[in-house]
């Protein structure tokens, strides 16, 4: 019965087939103009990157340059101040963000309270679900000449510190606030991979004598080691695209030699500047090495035959 | 068994660092609040640390008071609720056709979406395609762009996958229309998965700031977290009143009250969000 009609379902023409399925198709009216519209939408008005689209100028009379905005954006000795930062910010996140994000799921592992641990976590996801505005706007308060870290340092008896405004504190405030706020929801995943390694390891480990210490260091840590590795992968595949949103909020002029990433040049520049063909060839340019770097982490991870990113 | 005084003082120490952490974590926050209910004086002497000092709710009426706050606040609801539900409606709609196997073209379609939402055009094109609909300065602006996330969708889609064929079938035998398949069944068997992107969705309406910066230039459409920004960051506070900058509140007290006032509402729903976010999260991860 079954079997005659799956037979009986490949013999539909596709007009039948989709005939049959109309009040489904209706369905998806709606979502398709939407992704059409506002979507694709967006990647026509991408020819800009191609043309000089300037006041007066409308989407196709706009005339067409070919690769010249690339062309001045990569000879602008600006190009590689801008890699630069952008780099040095994502590498100082790798270096210092995600080693902690595993610390903590390590250590919220060792703890055996389950309502301890329960609200360890609790407590560390919150600052996940503040926006950039309300970090940002914390971080420049408890920073500011009046803020609670210079009250601390006159209550020692030290000098107060422009940290705003000072260029060398402004990668070491950006990573510190990016760990206060992500380091705990962020840690999820190592927490989920470590409640998945078979408790018989760590029963055998402890008739063996095995300290904690030691079985963090040869059960835990190699238990996780994929997921590291996978999510490691992922965040250098990332590794161009720097979130903007906080830089924005972040930086000013003193700070800008070193705050000032690919893409806040792109709002100044582009939006700011009314400088659209040239923001956008500078927003395509990152889009496209972004999208490569993703790209070859995800088919590294599919080949260390792990789950692939989508 | 007993634990060795090695592996004991391990656990100690562990919850010790912990303990710290959390304080790390919960100490500004917990800063921000008594600063923005203490009073001025003890504010700009710099006492202020474990206890709210002469305690006052001054900053809060002041803040209050303003217009452009209030209004920023009613806007940011507005945007919360109608964005939330465009994005229900829209995720949903197109989720549930392409949960459905026998759909023809469906993997066409999906590829389509993945595209769509892999691809991200950038900032300029966005407003650029924002203005030439006309639609900058409009609560639109705000409420289209962003209609459906992709990846919500998939997350939304996987969902309606792993609900039984069988009970569709078996309403299909019954002869049960596929609308009320859909009424009857599908949607009361939904209701996780629709909370936890209606959280998804909400706070992520409630702390958006770049559709709004880029999108709307009047004032009086503007959401919280631009008012934010303006009264926290650029520490405009005329912002808020309107041109007159003289009170006898603190500013600090009024730009901390601000804060607190624009996360209370994540706070109070926080316990529900976390439990919904950590599920989403791992669904996203299981399914990838």
């Amino acid at each position: 019965m079954k079997r005659s009609e799956s037979i009986e379902e490949k013999k539909l023409t596709v007009r039948q087939k989709i005939w049959k399925n109309k009040e489904l198709y209706s369905l998806l009216l709606l979502p398709i103009l939407y992704f059409t519209i506002f979507r694709y939408g967006t990647f026509v008005w991408l020819s800009i990157a191609f043309k000089d689209f300037t006041l007066g100028k409308t989407l196709f009379t706009a005339e067409w340059v070919g690769f010249k905005h690339f062309r001045s954006f990569l000879e602008d000795p600006y190009f590689w101040n801008l890699i630069g930062n952008t780099l040095t910010l994502s590498v100082l996140l790798l270096i210092f963000s995600f080693p902690f994000t595993i610390i903590l799921a390590l250590m919220i592992n060792e703890v055996h309270n389950k309502a301890g641990k329960k609200l360890v976590q609790s407590i560390s996801y919150l600052p996940h679900f503040f926006s950039t505005v309300v970090v940002c706007g914390m971080v420049v308060n408890l920073l500011s000449t009046d803020g609670l870290i210079n009250n601390l340092l006159s209550m020692l008896g030290l000098s107060k510190i422009p940290f705003m405004t000072s260029l060398g504190w402004f990668r070491p405030i950006y990573v510190i606030s990016d760990i206060w706020q992500s380091v705990g929801w962020g840690s999820i995943i190592y927490i989920a991979a470590l409640s998945g390694i078979d408790a018989q390891l760590y029963e055998a480990a402890v008739l063996d004598g095995a300290s904690r210490w030691k079985q963090i260091l040869h059960i835990s840590i190699p238990g996780i080691l994929p997921v590291i590795s996978i999510q490691f992968l992922l965040r250098l595949g990332g590794i161009i695209n720097i979130g903007y949103e906080k830089i924005l909020l972040l930086y000013n002029g003193s700070t800008m030699p070193v705050a000032d990433v690919i893409s806040t040049y792109v709002y100044r520049r582009g939006l700011m500047g009314t400088d659209y063909s040239y923001g956008t060839a500078v927003g395509l340019f990152q889009t496209v090495i972004g999208l490569i770097l993703m790209a070859s982490a995800n088919q590294i991870v599919k080949k260390l035959d792990a789950a692939s990113l989508w | 068994m007993k634990m060795k005084f090695s592996d004991r003082l391990f656990g100690w120490i562990n919850a010790f660092l912990l303990l710290l952490f959390t304080l790390i974590i919960l100490y500004p926050i917990y800063y921000m609040f008594i600063v923005s209910i203490s009073g001025s004086g003890p504010v700009m002497r710099a006492e202020v640390s474990i206890i709210p000092l002469e305690p006052t709710l001054d900053a809060y009426r002041v803040i209050l008071g303003f217009n452009s706050f209030l209004r920023s606040y009613c806007n940011t609801i507005f945007y919360t609720v109608a964005g939330t539900l465009v994005n229900l409606f829209m995720t949903a709609l197109c989720a549930y056709p392409l949960s459905r196997s026998d759909l023809y073209g469906r993997s066409a379609i999906t590829v389509f979406i993945v595209i769509a939402t892999v691809f991200d055009a950038g900032m300029i094109p966005g407003f650029m395609l924002v203005n030439s609909l006309h639609l900058r300065n409009t609560i639109w602006a705000i409420l289209l762009p962003g209609a459906i996330s992709g990846y919500n969708m998939i997350l939304m889609r996987t969902f309606f996958q792993n609900i039984p064929v069988d009970l569709i079938e078996a309403a299909r035998i019954d002869g049960a229309s596929e609308k009320r398949i859909v009424a009857q069944i599908i949607l009361p068997l939904s209701k996780p998965i629709f909370a936890s992107l209606a959280l998804m969705y909400a706070v992520g309406h409630w702390n958006s700031y770049l559709p709004p910066l880029l999108y709307l230039d009047d004032k009086k459409l503007y959401p919280l977290q631009l008012i934010l920004r303006n009264v926290v960051i650029s520490s405009e506070l005329s912002e808020l009143s309107g041109g007159m900058s003289a009170y006898s509140v603190n500013p600090l007290n009024i730009k901390y009250a601000v804060i607190f006032v624009s996360i209370l509402p994540i706070i109070c729903v926080y316990p529900f969000i976390q439990k919904y976010f950590e599920k989403g999260i791992m669904i996203g991860s299981l399914k990838g």
